[in-house]
Parts: C-alpha cells; sequence; structure tokens
C-alpha cells in the first residue's frame, strides 16, 4: 500500500475504526514468545565438519539473519541456543556440559549431524565418541546428516522457534517441563521434583498481577501451576547443588 | 605466584590463560594453555585430541572402500585430497597403478586443484575474521559456494564427498559439468584481484600479520613441517613437483603451473613486507596459489574434453576384488592444501586393511606452535594460529 | 638416492645396527635394533651422503600373534627427495625404545600419540604423556586385544545395540564380518 492510497483510508475512517489499525491486543505469552522467537542467539560451538556448514548457514548466501539467528556469540552467558555442530568426544563432553550449564534459562539445544545425534559413522568403532550428545545436555532438536545442508539447519531453528512459539511462560519455568533426558544418564541429572517449591518472595509474575490487578487482587488464587520467578531461581540453585 | 620483571620499575605478575576448546579463532577445538607477562605470551602449550574420532580404529574395521567416507571427515575442508590420497594409497597397496585409466587421472588432478581453491578461500575468508575482517570473509564464502555447487553437481555433496574411490570414482563424470567449472573459472579470475585489494594490500591487515609469527627455515623443517608453512620460510618444497603423482608431471613439463615460494623474486612478485617466513608470507603464498590453481583447472577441462571416454574401465574397477597380498605395505603422499598428507597402509591380505596410519599436514604443522609464538602479543596468537592453518579434524583425527 | 645406496651408507657406518632390508612388501625398508635407534637416525640425519632431514611419521602396528610392535619411521628428504622407511621391532609386552626427540622435534607429538594409541613407552621423552585421548582414559585403542570401557565417568561408551537384529545377507561381504567390539 502507498502513502498516498494509506492517507486515504485513515482519512474516511472513524475513530473506532482507526483503533483497529493502531491497537493490537494479544496475550502476554504470545508477545513475549513473538520477542524470543525471533531473536534466537546461537553460542558459536563449533567442533568438527558440521561447524562449516554451520558457517555456511550465516555467511552470504543462506544468511540465517534473516531469522534473527545471525549474532552468534562466543561466550554461554549471552546465547539462548547452543548449536552442536560436529562430533563430540569424551575429552570434550564436560565442556560441552560446562558450556550448556553456563547458559542462561531459556535455553534450547540443537543437536547437528548424524554424530551429534548417535555417533553416526563412528558409532561402532570410534571408542572416543560420546554416542549422542543427548547423553551429555538436553537435546531439543535433532538434525540429520552429514553434514546436515544450511537448509537442514535453518529448519532446525524455525523448529525451535516453533516450539517457543507454543511455550507458556509459567511452563518454561517448570523444571519438570524442560526438554526429556536420555534415560541412559539419568543418574547424571537430579530428579525434578514433582512439585515446585514454593516461594515467599514475590517473583516477575506477582509483579504482573500487580500491575494488571491492582496490590493483592489476585484474581484466580495462587494455583499450581502459576509460580513466579523466584521459584525459579530457587529451582536453578537446586539444580547446581545437585551438580 | 612468580613475578618478572619487564623493564624499569614495571612489574607484572605471570598469568594462565586458558585459550578453547571453545574459542571462535582457534578454528575449531584447539586449547592453547598460555602464560603470559602481561601482554607477552611467555610459553602457549597447545593440548588437542578434542575431537579425536578414532579414524584409524574404524579403517581397520571396516573394507577400503568404506574407508573412504572416513578419510572425508579427517580435513573436512580439502575432503577431495584425503580421498585422491587414500585412493592412491589403497591402489598401490592392491596393485591396481597400472589399471587406472588417464582420464581418470585428469578429473582427480582437476578436482583437487578445485578443492585447493575452496579450502584457500576458506582459509584466507577465516584469517580475514581471525583478525576483524569480516567483509572479506563474506566476499570468500560466496565464491566457496559457487565451487561446493559444483561439487555438489557432480557427487550430491557439499562437504564431505567421497566421489573418489579406490579404483575410480563413486559415480560417473557429468559431462554437462565442464562448462560449469570454465565459467566459475573465468569469473574467478576477477575475483582474485578484489581478495587482493580488499585484504592483501590492506595496510591494517599487513601491520597484523608482518614480522609476526617467524619460523626459520631450519626450525620448520625438523618439525616437519610442510605445505604453505615451508615454502613461507622460502623452501622449494611441493610433492606436486618434487614427487609428482596423478599427471602433474605432465603438467610441470608443459609449464602449466608454478611453485609459489616465499622471496622467490624470480615470480615477478615483491616479497619485501615482511622477514621470511612471517604470517604474511604463509597468507601470501595461499592467495597466489589461488590464481596457479585456477590454471590447472582449465588445462585440465582442456586435456579433459579431448581424451575419450572408455565406459568399460570403470565397470572393470568395480569388478576387481579388493583383496591385497599378505604383509603388503604402502606410504603414499600428496599435497594438500595444507601441507603432506600421507597414508601408511598396512594389509595382512583380508578384505579390510590391517592398519592404516595418516599422517595429517596440520598435525605437524600445528606442534610448531609453541616454539614460534614464545615472546609474542596475546593479540598475535590469533594471527599465528590463523596462518598455521590448522583443521582440527585432522589434527585429532 | 636409491633405496639401495641409502641402505649400503648406513650399513657402512652402522653395519651392526641394521638386521635386514626388505623389498618385497611393496615399500622397501630396513628393520633396525632398537637400542641402535639413535645412532641409526642420528646418522641418516646429519651424515652429507644420506641428509634425510625430514620426519615424516611415526606409527606403531601391532602384530599379537607373533608377539611384537613395529614402530615405523618415514624419512623424506626436503631437499633431495628421497623417501626411506626404517623399521623397529619391540617386544609386545615390554615395549620400550629410546626416544629421537633429541634429533627430529617431530618424534615429540608423534611419539606421544604412539605411546597414546599403541602403548610404546619412549624412553627420554620430555613429556611422553597421553595426546589424544584423555588423561584418564584406561588402555591403548590401537592394540588388537584393547577391551572397550563400559563407561567414561558416567556416559556410557556403547555402541548400543540396534534394535532390529536382522542384517539382510546381501549385506554381508566374504572375507569380512562386522565385529560388535562393544
Amino acid at each position: 500500500m502507498s502513502e498516498a492510497q494509506h492517507d486515504n483510508v485513515s482519512a474516511n475512517l472513524t475513530d473506532e475504526e482507526m483503533l483497529k489499525y493502531n491497537v493490537l491486543l494479544t496475550k502476554l505469552d504470545d508477545f513475549v514468545n513473538w520477542a524470543r522467537a525471533s531473536s534466537v542467539w546461537p553460542m558459536t560451538f563449533g567442533l568438527a565438519c558440521c561447524a562449516i556448514e554451520m558457517m555456511a548457514a550465516g555467511a552470504a548466501k543462506y544468511d540465517i539473519d534473516r531469522w534473527g539467528s545471525g549474532p552468534f556469540r562466543a561466550t554461554p552467558r549471552q546465547a539462548d541456543l547452543m548449536i552442536v555442530a560436529g562430533t563430540v568426544t569424551h575429552k570434550m563432553a564436560p565442556r560441552v556440559r560446562r558450556l550448556y550449564d553456563q547458559m542462561p534459562e531459556p535455553k534450547y539445544v540443537i543437536a547437528m549431524g548424524a554424530c551429534v545425534c548417535r555417533g553416526g559413522p563412528y558409532h561402532l568403532y570410534g571408542y572416543h565418541v560420546v554416542k549422542g550428545v543427548d547423553l551429555v545436555v538436553p537435546v531439543d532438536v535433532y538434525i540429520p546428516g552429514c553434514p546436515p545442508r544450511p537448509e537442514a539447519l535453518l529448519e532446525g531453528v524455525f523448529r525451535v522457534q516453533e516450539k517457543i512459539r507454543n511455550e507458556r511462560l509459567n511452563d518454561r519455568m517448570r523444571v519438570d517441563s524442560r526438554t526429556a533426558i536420555n534415560p541412559r544418564v539419568k543418574h547424571l541429572w537430579p530428579e525434578p521434583p514433582k512439585v515446585m517449591p514454593q516461594s515467599e518472595e514475590p517473583g516477575m509474575m506477582d509483579w504482573l498481577k500487580g500491575i494488571l490487578f491492582g496490590p493483592g487482587g489476585d484474581a484466580h488464587g495462587h494455583g499450581h501451576d502459576d509460580h513466579g520467578h523466584g521459584d525459579h531461581a530457587e529451582s536453578n540453585e537446586h539444580q547446581a547443588a545437585a551438580h | 605466584m612468580a613475578v618478572s620483571e619487564i623493564h624499569g620499575d614495571v612489574r607484572t605478575e605471570e598469568f594462565l590463560l586458558n585459550m578453547g576448546p571453545q574459542h571462535p579463532s582457534t578454528h575449531g577445538v584447539l586449547r592453547v594453555v598460555i602464560r603470559t607477562d602481561g601482554e607477552i605470551v611467555l610459553e602457549a602449550t597447545s593440548h588437542v585430541g578434542y575431537l579425536h574420532r578414532c579414524f584409524e580404529k574404524c579403517a581397520e574395521n571396516v573394507t577400503y572402500k568404506q574407508v573412504v567416507p572416513y578419510t572425508d571427515r579427517m580435513d573436512y575442508l580439502a575432503a577431495m585430497h584425503n580421498n585422491v590420497a587414500f585412493s592412491l594409497g589403497a591402489e598401490r597397496l592392491l596393485e591396481w597403478e597400472e589399471f587406472i585409466p588417464r582420464r581418470t587421472k585428469i578429473i582427480r588432478t582437476l578436482l583437487c586443484e578445485l578443492q585447493r581453491i575452496a579450502s584457500h578461500l576458506m582459509s584466507l575468508g577465516t584469517y580475514g575474521l581471525d583478525l576483524g575482517a569480516i567483509t572479506f570473509f563474506l566476499h570468500c564464502f560466496r565464491e566457496r559456494e559457487r565451487i561446493l555447487d559444483l561439487f555438489e553437481e557432480i557427487c550430491g555433496q557439499r562437504l564431505n564427498y567421497s566421489y573418489v574411490i579406490p579404483g575410480g570414482f563413486a559415480y560417473p563424470w557429468p559431462d554437462s559439468i565442464n562448462d560449469k567449472i570454465r565459467d566459475f573459472c573465468v569469473f574467478f579470475e576477477e575475483r582474485i584481484d578484489e581478495y587482493n585489494q580488499l585484504l592483501s594490500t590492506n595496510g591494517i591487515f599487513i601491520e597484523r600479520t608482518r614480522d609476526i609469527g617467524v619460523v626459520p627455515a631450519e626450525l620448520a623443517i625438523n618439525y616437519g613441517c610442510t605445505g604453505p608453512m615451508l615454502r613461507g620460510s622460502g623452501l622449494r618444497r611441493d610433492l606436486r613437483f618434487d614427487q609428482p603423482y596423478l599427471i602433474y608431471d605432465e603438467l610441470i613439463e608443459q609449464k602449466v603451473f608454478k611453485m609459489i615460494v616465499a622471496g622467490d623474486q624470480s615470480y615477478g612478485f615483491d616479497w619485501n613486507v615482511g622477514v621470511l617466513g612471517d604470517c604474511w608470507s604463509r597468507y601470501m603464498i595461499r592467495a597466489l596459489e589461488l590464481e596457479e590453481s585456477r590454471k590447472v583447472v582449465l588445462h585440465c577441462l582442456d586435456l579433459l574434453e579431448k581424451e575419450p571416454v572408455d565406459s568399460h574401465d570403470l565397470i572393470k574397477q568395480a569388478r576387481r576384488a579388493y583383496k591385497a597380498k599378505k604383509g603388503q605395505e604402502s606410504y603414499v603422499r600428496v599435497e594438500n592444501p595444507r601441507g603432506e598428507l600421507g597414508y601408511y597402509i598396512v594389509s595382512d591380505g583380508k578384505a579390510n586393511p590391517y592398519r592404516v596410519r595418516a599422517r595429517g599436514p596440520s598435525f605437524n604443522n600445528l606442534s610448531i606452535l609453541s616454539d614460534i609464538s614464545e615472546g609474542s602479543m596475546v593479540a598475535d596468537l590469533c594471527a599465528i594460529i590463523g596462518s598455521i592453518d590448522i583443521v582440527l579434524g585432522e589434527v585429532d583425527r | 638416492m636409491s633405496f639401495e645406496a641409502l641402505t649400503d651408507s648406513l650399513k657402512g657406518a652402522h653395519g651392526d645396527a641394521v638386521l635386514e632390508a626388505v623389498t618385497e612388501f611393496g615399500d622397501p625398508f630396513v628393520v633396525v635394533d632398537p637400542a641402535r635407534i639413535l645412532d641409526v637416525m642420528s646418522y641418516l640425519k646429519d651424515s652429507p651422503e644420506t641428509n634425510l632431514d625430514c620426519l615424516s611419521l611415526v606409527s606403531g602396528v601391532d602384530y599379537p600373534s607373533d608377539g611384537i610392535m613395529e614402530v615405523v619411521y618415514h624419512l623424506d628428504s626436503i631437499r633431495r627427495n628421497t623417501p626411506y622407511t626404517v623399521k623397529v621391532k619391540v617386544d609386545r609386552d615390554n615395549c620400550r625404545m629410546p626416544s629421537i626427540t633429541s634429533i627430529f622435534k617431530t618424534a615429540k607429538w608423534h611419539e606421544r600419540e604412539v605411546y597414546d594409541l599403541s602403548g610404546v613407552h619412549f624412553e627420554g621423552h620430555p613429556n611422553l604423556t597421553r595426546i589424544l585421548c584423555a588423561d584418564d582414559w584406561v588402555g591403548h585403542p590401537l592394540r588388537k586385544d584393547y577391551a572397550w570401557p563400559e563407561q567414561y565417568h558416567g556416559i556410557p561408551c556403547g555402541p548400543f545395540a540396534m534394535e532390529d537384529k536382522n542384517i539382510p545377507p546381501e549385506w554381508e561381504i566374504e572375507g569380512f564380518t562386522t565385529k560388535n567390539t562393544g
């Protein structure tokens, strides 16, 4: 629509109709998820051949920047997404886990390539290769291929975005809603609590409710799945201690 | 902690800095433990093995033909060279050398040189990236993608081709590709000038690379360095010239291309920018080899179009049994973009090799790092590691 | 210089160290006494006749049936282009031999790798530690009798059994059996 046409339309509209064009009503979940999904910042975690395809995805022809995942961060503390690109060995596995732990929640992991999914060509005879990175960190999206094409990596990023869009803020803060852990290494992870520990401190959700419903105006009661930010921090501590 | 004195009253404490294994400018999972005094590197120890993928163990357990995909994943930036090197080794072991048709050799040479361009583009692009020149990286990748498209049309893969197998090729050569390769070579000629304008003659780049990481010739030989590391120090050594394989002896006779050696005034290039054997020399060797490889590709295309297709050859290769004599062994080396790539294969008469040992050029080139980085600045360490041009898949295998 | 000329030159200087010269199995090689490897290597490198100044590769090859471990040195001359191969046979159960790091610096990493993967102890090496495998890895993987670890630091090593074990017969190749080393 050109500018002249636009002016024409707006001139003929009543105030009420104008509101339709200028006010957007949405759920808070959707709004926050829209913002998060449009700027999934990956961490540069290139290990082997797949890293070259990851670089190709970031370079001129495939240009991952078009979907907001361009800023490859060198530090885990600024990243939302860990693209494990390349074979993970037993010597590297503790580093993968440490970098994963250093990432702030909410965090997502893409297992890129056959080696990362289940050892790939090294499954049978590779004594030093970890047979799947899900033995070390929980994985959200698996991308097959040896190496996967850059398009496949883009598709993987879309899947992560889709996952983010369908999340509810409260769900993401629950420990037991995290990605399933490989049952072979359950002993390496703490048992998730069935019910989240209640916190006395006001959290983010309490602050939001205060704005929306006024002080003390808790419309629906303090339900089972309404947990604040304070709970979340505590559960993180609980996890860290267990590690 | 020891307190050292640099000069005058300025005292700094020694500091242990851990670079890697997850670091953007170590080109993979290299870990360098640096002992620094302020900004000066006192000692840099490299720790490798974070990508040890058991190539040799895998190769012992599969047939000769099945080893080829593992060789791709060793040096994933020059997979064709790895395929060719292993295939030449296996062919010598199986005593097939006389059965390889000339057309096969021409195509292999062409693929090797095309791969050398792609690998050098990657190396130069990421070297620029290490030193802060992001635009150059994007330019290099643009041309590299075109080469990868050509490879994809030939064998259906972008990175790990597995195209060259002992005895021939995995798939027949598509003749329609010849014109596309020729188009690329014409297009690429102008691009080389662009690279030189963009980075090679850039004042900041020259200042950051000259006189840094100097490798003396004798030290380079003693450490087994090869490829641009050795030629950057002024030594005339290139296996394509010194121990020709495929059809390189013919190309040398016809003077199709020249060996690039730092300080070689006969090449018509002014090498007097820094001292011999510095990072800039190594960079420039790669930048100049782009043009030489382009010439070889064009020449091979001419040869290929004259060479008749003998379709029976391929079938004959495919039906030959993959069995070597007991105790037979071969050690074959080729000139990879990074240096001498060798495969030592031992047979015990079975269908799978008894022992395969790979000589990765990066493994040897990297071992010199602790010697040449001593006394340099911390920021220069990125320049030095980048100029060695390592591929960790090949260092750790 | 040909292989024969190099071998004659070596025999002239250290005749007692050279055990045999083999030419029948593809690439020719000489077998030398492990105790004399330092003499042999320093002669081959420094003598103006041979001038093999570059050590290309050190590898360990395990022969459990003969009870020996072969250590193979591939040498080359940068200026003369004369590849040469020297082999050493040591007892497999007591793999000890002198290190040649004082002559070739290439050997620093190559000997560490042979120690790591094949378990040959090079005496006199300045830093003989594992280079490729993790520091606390158990065993030497390229020995033919290497046993896989069950797990490493709580992570199971696999390989995990496939769901479908019915491999079609046409996939099987004559003279070659897939060993499940796990």
